[in-house]
Formats: structure tokens, sequence, C-alpha cells
């Protein structure tokens, strides 16, 4: 009986349209969030926590190229759950069912990502004097 | 072409709770989660940018602060929330087998508890002014 029936989703059966990519991206930047980004979150602040020395551990950690590779992956992803999640919200009420109105969303929001997270790196350079 | 849509759930089914035997509450609290986060997360990430640096000193004198402590422990209860809820429904497109959903979800459950037990108890500790080095 378990497995008589289709079980969603479908992951192999789909055409690839910017209509499921974008519903894919945001399970998985979802997942990243978990899994790296309140993790690493919760582990901040237990090193601030825990006092200077493991502060700046982990602050060396965090400024390293992988450590930057990881925090510039968790704030775009971060950006396309955010853009991604307001559609959907949208979605709830009702907005943006008709194909062309769905894909221009969904473009608008893959675009959207990318220049929220550039814009956030320039802030936050330009702001903390790293540039 | 506008959509169409129609409900074939009856209020029996939706009173009874349906399959889930939670009705709509799983959905609904996601998306008072998503709200909160929204807010939540736009303060902190100004924030970021408006911090002078990184630093222990900046980072703790910055968190230990009434107004800055209070809205970083709403966003570790709403993110943590949101995140909990949002990858049950994952393990539950995914996992197949009863056994490995249930197992998935205990893990899941744990993962989500334990580390914002951290992240909480972390705040807490230095708005208090626990120990520093």
């Amino acid at each position: 009986m378990a497995h008589t029936r289709p079980l969603s989703p479908h992951l192999t059966i789909w055409k690839w349209r910017i209509t499921m990519a974008i519903s894919i991206m945001h399970r998985a930047t979802g997942m990243a969030l978990v899994f790296a980004g309140l993790l690493l979150f919760a582990l901040w602040l237990l090193a601030a926590a825990a006092g200077k020395e493991a502060y700046e551990m982990f602050a060396g950690l965090a400024a390293s190229p992988i450590g930057w590779l990881i925090w510039v992956g968790i704030s775009w992803s971060f950006f396309q759950h955010l853009l991604s999640g307001i559609r959907h919200l949208l979605m709830d009420s009702g907005w943006g069912y008709e194909l062309g109105v769905a894909r221009a969303s969904a473009i608008w929001v893959f675009v959207g990502a990318v220049l929220l997270t550039a814009a956030f790196w320039a802030a936050f350079c330009f702001g903390s004097g790293l540039v | 072409m506008t959509s169409k849509f129609t409900s074939a759930s009856t209020i029996k089914g939706v009173r009874g709770l349906g399959a889930a035997r939670s009705g709509v509450h799983h959905w609904w609290m996601q998306r008072v989660t998503a709200a909160g986060n929204l807010l939540l997360m736009a303060w902190f990430i100004i924030s970021l940018i408006l911090l002078p640096d990184l630093s222990f000193e900046s980072v703790t004198a910055w968190v230990a602060r009434p107004l800055v402590a209070i809205p970083l422990l709403l966003l570790i209860l709403s993110s943590f929330w949101h995140a909990r809820l949002g990858v049950q429904v994952v393990l539950e497109d995914y996992v197949h087998t009863e056994g490995m959903k249930l197992l998935a979800t205990l893990a899941l459950n744990f993962f989500i508890l334990g580390t914002a037990a951290v992240a909480i108890f972390s705040l807490l500790s230095i708005a208090f002014g626990g120990p520093r080095a």
C-alpha cells in the first residue's frame, strides 16, 4: 500500500520551468538557512557568550575565504527565500496565478535576490570601513 | 487565464482537523512566523550594516542593550519556529516510509530545540552580563 499510489513531489518528471525552479529553490534555500544559517547564528552568539578568545577564533574562521563563501551563500539564500516567500504570501491572497504574472514574478525574485545580496554586501563593507 | 479554486472540504472535515489532526494551525503559524521574520530580519540586517564592526566588544555591547536583546530573542523564537515548520513539510514530502519519517521529524525537533536553546542561553548570558574575557 505504501508505494502503490503516487507520492509527492515528482521531482523527476517535472519539465523544467521557472515557476517550478523557484518553488524548488524556495525549499533548497530554506534548508540551507536552517542547517547553515541558524546553526552559525547560534554558534556566533555562543562564541560571543563564551568570551573574547572564543569569539576571536569564530571571527578568524568567519573571515577566511571559505567563511566569506559561506556568508555570501547564506545571504543570497536569505534574500532568495525572502522574496520568494513574499511571492508565496501574495499568492496565498489569490494574486499572481496567471501564467504570465507567475513567470514574471519568479524572474523578478531571482533577479531581486542577486541585487539585494550585492546591495547588502556593498552596504556592509562600506559601513564597516572595509572598502 | 484566471484560476478558479473550489474547496471540496466539508466543515466537518476541517473541524475534525483532517489527516494531520491539527487543521490549518501549521499552515497559519508558518505565515505568522514569516511575517515576524520579515520585520525582525529587516531590523537585524540594518543593525549589522550600522554596527561599526563585528568585534567582540562591539557585538557584546550591542547585544547587551535591552532594545537589542529583546528583538534578538523574538528573532530567535520566530526564525527557529518557522524553520521547524518548514523542514517538517519537506520531510513529510520526501521521506516516504512512516518509521523514517518519525525518526527524521524527531531528529529535526531535537536539532531545532537544541540549537535554539544554545542561541537563547548565549543571548541571555550576554544580556545579563555573564562571563566576559
